[in-house]
């Protein structure tokens, strides 16, 4: 007997013969949290919890986009050369600062070599202070947003929903989805709250609106 | 029905780490003579209880999330062959492979295989409660492969060679000044000036492990949950390492108890609310990283799933003890417990402590052979109330007890006394009452470590065979009363 059909066989022994029916779950806890995505409360959610876990955001205007990022890497990274930022490939022409380089699929280890990322995200819930980035040109591959010391996420006031169950609701269960709240962090010694061990130290949030 | 009149069998001896070498009264009495230890335990968890109880406060359907947290556990392992297969499908069609290991041995042996297959000899790993439990790190360094722990505080623990002592935080014994020595010692390269500021011994620990992230080729993982309908694993983090693992290497072994998998996408709306305010006590973890298979140029091209028994169809056979299955390994249940927060993980002999540990362990192993765990605990009940999957723990412990000494075929004058116990402990206030009869002989004890032989019965059939740490002036059930107006 091979051991899929030894675990299988041992299920059903142990579950026995006649299996009651499975109660419908009640999914009465809050599906939406009533405001829709992009409502100006949200969006002050979403600021004040992503600040609580020590990420930065800043604010701009749709039309002023490229100019808050280039400002929001020069305040993080002091003077640097153009190619010590990569972006998405998908990043719109508009949003990326001069003379970046693009991930064009180098080896994902070469992504270390920049000091800082930029990229959009998929979906943000305000609730958690959490950015949703799901592998698609616009959010780049997973390595990208986690090799450079410095991330940079632009995020759009229509894409940031109330709670969990709507955010997740929007993205493509089966992408390779990185859900990104604050920078990395660890409180491994004595409780105390590091941030940065091996994700980026310094998350940036532009918020459009 | 029990699982040895089903011919199940339990988790195999003689390998991984879940049995102590000793009791757990003796392993605790030790613990409780360790000042340091306790000052350490009982800081960090009345810290995460407080920051947990805030965030938990935050949500007004706390109540409604944690109810669809159990039932949608519930409904899974009466179902749990089905999303098995239907997880294998997905899996399979999006391009990852699918083992099935029976035990500890066999999971050992398939991912030594498959590490063997890619030609290397090192693997970086992401912490993970199933591969401690089948002593995976031994088993691959008997095969010569070196197995990396990157979670900051499993790396403190392996550069130490010690044990975790904490679900969340299992370096949670060590204080500062003793992580730096660690590192000193075992970190090649590492600046001899280093100091004991907890922000330096990370970035210490960044640098130790950048190099090899980046050369790694082979991870090895576990799974929060996986999800049967689409094939979506997910490992819940805060540091980022699991992402440098889940994300760099060519070839990503993924070791998953059978029970982690949940039916539907849906599911996970309830567990990632329930499980970051549970376990660190955030609204969310820094990191959650879900995949599905493999994703062309993105992430490991090979990946494999092995699905692990090790006892848990064992457990599933019980339908009381079946609950302990639904754990999600916050760990808020070890936060909250009285005995806990004074012996500490060790004491447990089991990789899982607390009181998550004293359902968990014998079950898996066979109540013969962690027979002192279910006593581990005072049964106030306070690991059922911030439960986030409401797992009744207390009474899941009481008919442990009564399994124990059901097992106990020769009528034993401790097998008579157990079964006393278990009556008085099954009843909060009939074990309040012997709680009382006990704190008599404290007085008769004078100050002495042990306790005489003068208990009360039925007590007194316990302890003339073995010592009974002095009971404390108070007891837990009284200190928590007192504490928590519980
Ligand atoms: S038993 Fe409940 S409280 Fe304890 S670790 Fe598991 S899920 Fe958390």
């Amino acid at each position: 007997m091979t051991a899929r059909e030894e675990v299988l066989g041992r299920i059903r022994r142990a579950l026995g013969e006649d299996r009651a029916e499975v109660p419908e779950i009640a999914r009465d806890y809050r599906l939406t949290d009533g405001r829709d995505p992009g409502d100006p409360a949200l969006l002050d959610l979403l600021t004040d919890r992503l600040e609580d876990y020590k990420a930065t955001v800043v604010r701009c205007a749709p039309a002023d986009i490229g100019g808050a990022v280039t400002t929001a890497l020069r305040t993080a990274l002091g003077e640097h050369s153009p190619g010590d930022v990569v972006v998405a490939p998908g990043l719109p022409a508009e949003w990326r600062p001069d003379g970046a380089a693009e991930d064009d699929g180098r080896p994902a280890v070469a992504l270390a070599d920049h000091a800082a990322t930029v990229t959009g995200v998929s979906v943000a819930v305000a609730e958690t202070g959490t950015l949703i980035l799901d592998g698609s040109p616009l959010c780049g591959r997973r390595a990208l947003s986690l090799l450079p010391d410095c991330l940079v996420c632009v995020v759009e006031a229509a894409q940031v929903v109330g709670g969990v169950p709507e955010g997740l609701a929007k993205v493509d269960a089966v992408a390779p989805l990185t859900l990104i709240s604050g920078p990395s962090a660890t409180s491994d010694i004595e409780l105390e709250r590091v941030e940065g061990v091996h994700g980026p130290r310094t998350l940036i949030v532009v918020l459009v609106a | 029905m029990t699982a040895v009149f089903l011919g199940i069998p339990t988790a195999p001896r003689g390998v991984g780490h879940l049995r102590g070498e000793e009791s757990f009264p003796d392993a605790a009495r030790g613990a409780l003579r360790n000042g340091q230890l306790r000052a350490n335990l009982g800081h960090a968890t009345s810290t995460i209880r407080g920051k947990r109880a805030h965030v938990v406060g935050e949500l007004t359907d706390w109540a409604q999330l944690r109810e669809a947290g159990r039932a949608i556990k519930a409904a899974t392992m009466a179902r749990l062959d089905e999303h098995l297969i239907a997880l294998e499908e997905q899996v399979t069609a999006r391009g990852g492979t699918v083992h099935w290991a029976r035990d500890a041995n066999e999971a050992n042996e398939i991912v030594t295989r498959l590490v063997r297959a890619t030609g290397t000899t090192e693997v970086v790993k992401v912490k993970s409660m199933a591969t401690q439990e089948i002593g995976l790190n031994e088993a691959l360094e008997a095969a010569g492969i070196a197995a990396h722990e990157t979670d900051l505080a499993e790396l403190i623990v392996q550069l130490g060679d010690d044990k975790p002592s904490h679900i969340l935080v299992p370096a949670i014994h060590k204080n500062r000044a003793e992580i730096r020595e660690i590192f000193l010692r075992t970190m090649p390269g590492v600046d001899p000036g280093l100091s004991d500021d907890p922000r330096k011994l990370a970035m210490a620990a960044r640098a130790h492990l950048r190099e090899r992230f980046l050369r790694a080729r082979v991870a090895i993982s576990g799974a929060n949950f996986a999800v049967a309908e689409t094939g979506t694993l997910a490992v819940v983090e805060s540091e980022g390492n699991g992402r440098m693992c889940l994300t760099l290497p060519q070839t990503l072994i993924t070791v998953m108890g059978i029970e982690k998998v949940v039916p539907t996408w849906r599911d996970l709306e309830v567990y990632l609310q329930l499980l970051p305010r549970s376990s660190t006590g955030e609204r969310m973890n820094p990191y959650t990283s879900l995949w599905a298979g493999v994703t062309p140029g993105d992430g490991p091209q090979e990946f494999h799933l092995v699905l692990l028994d090790n006892g848990r169809t064992a457990v599933l056979a019980d339908e009381v003890g079946r609950e302990a299955l639904h754990c999600i390994r916050c760990s808020a249940c070890l936060n909250v417990c009285p005995v806990y927060e004074r012996t500490g993980g060790h004491a447990y002999g089991s990789v899982y402590p607390g009181p998550i540990g004293a359902v968990l362990s014998p079950q898996l192993t066979g109540v013969e052979d962690n027979a002192s765990l279910p006593y581990a605990s005072s049964l106030c009940g306070a690991c059922y109330d911030v439960c986030p999957v409401a797992i009744d723990i207390p009474s899941i412990l009481v008919h442990l007890r009564g399994e124990h000494v059901e097992a106990q075929t020769r009528t034993t004058p401790e097998a008579a006394a157990f079964r006393a116990l278990s009556r008085a402990m099954s009843s909060p206030r009939l074990w309040r009452l012997a709680q009382r009869a006990a704190g008599l002989g404290r007085f008769l004890a004078r100050g002495k470590p042990t306790m005489p032989n003068a208990l009360p019965f039925p007590a007194s059939t316990w302890t003339r065979s073995r010592d009974l740490p002095t009971p404390p002036a108070e007891t837990f059930t009284q200190a928590w009363a007192r504490e928590h107006g519980g």
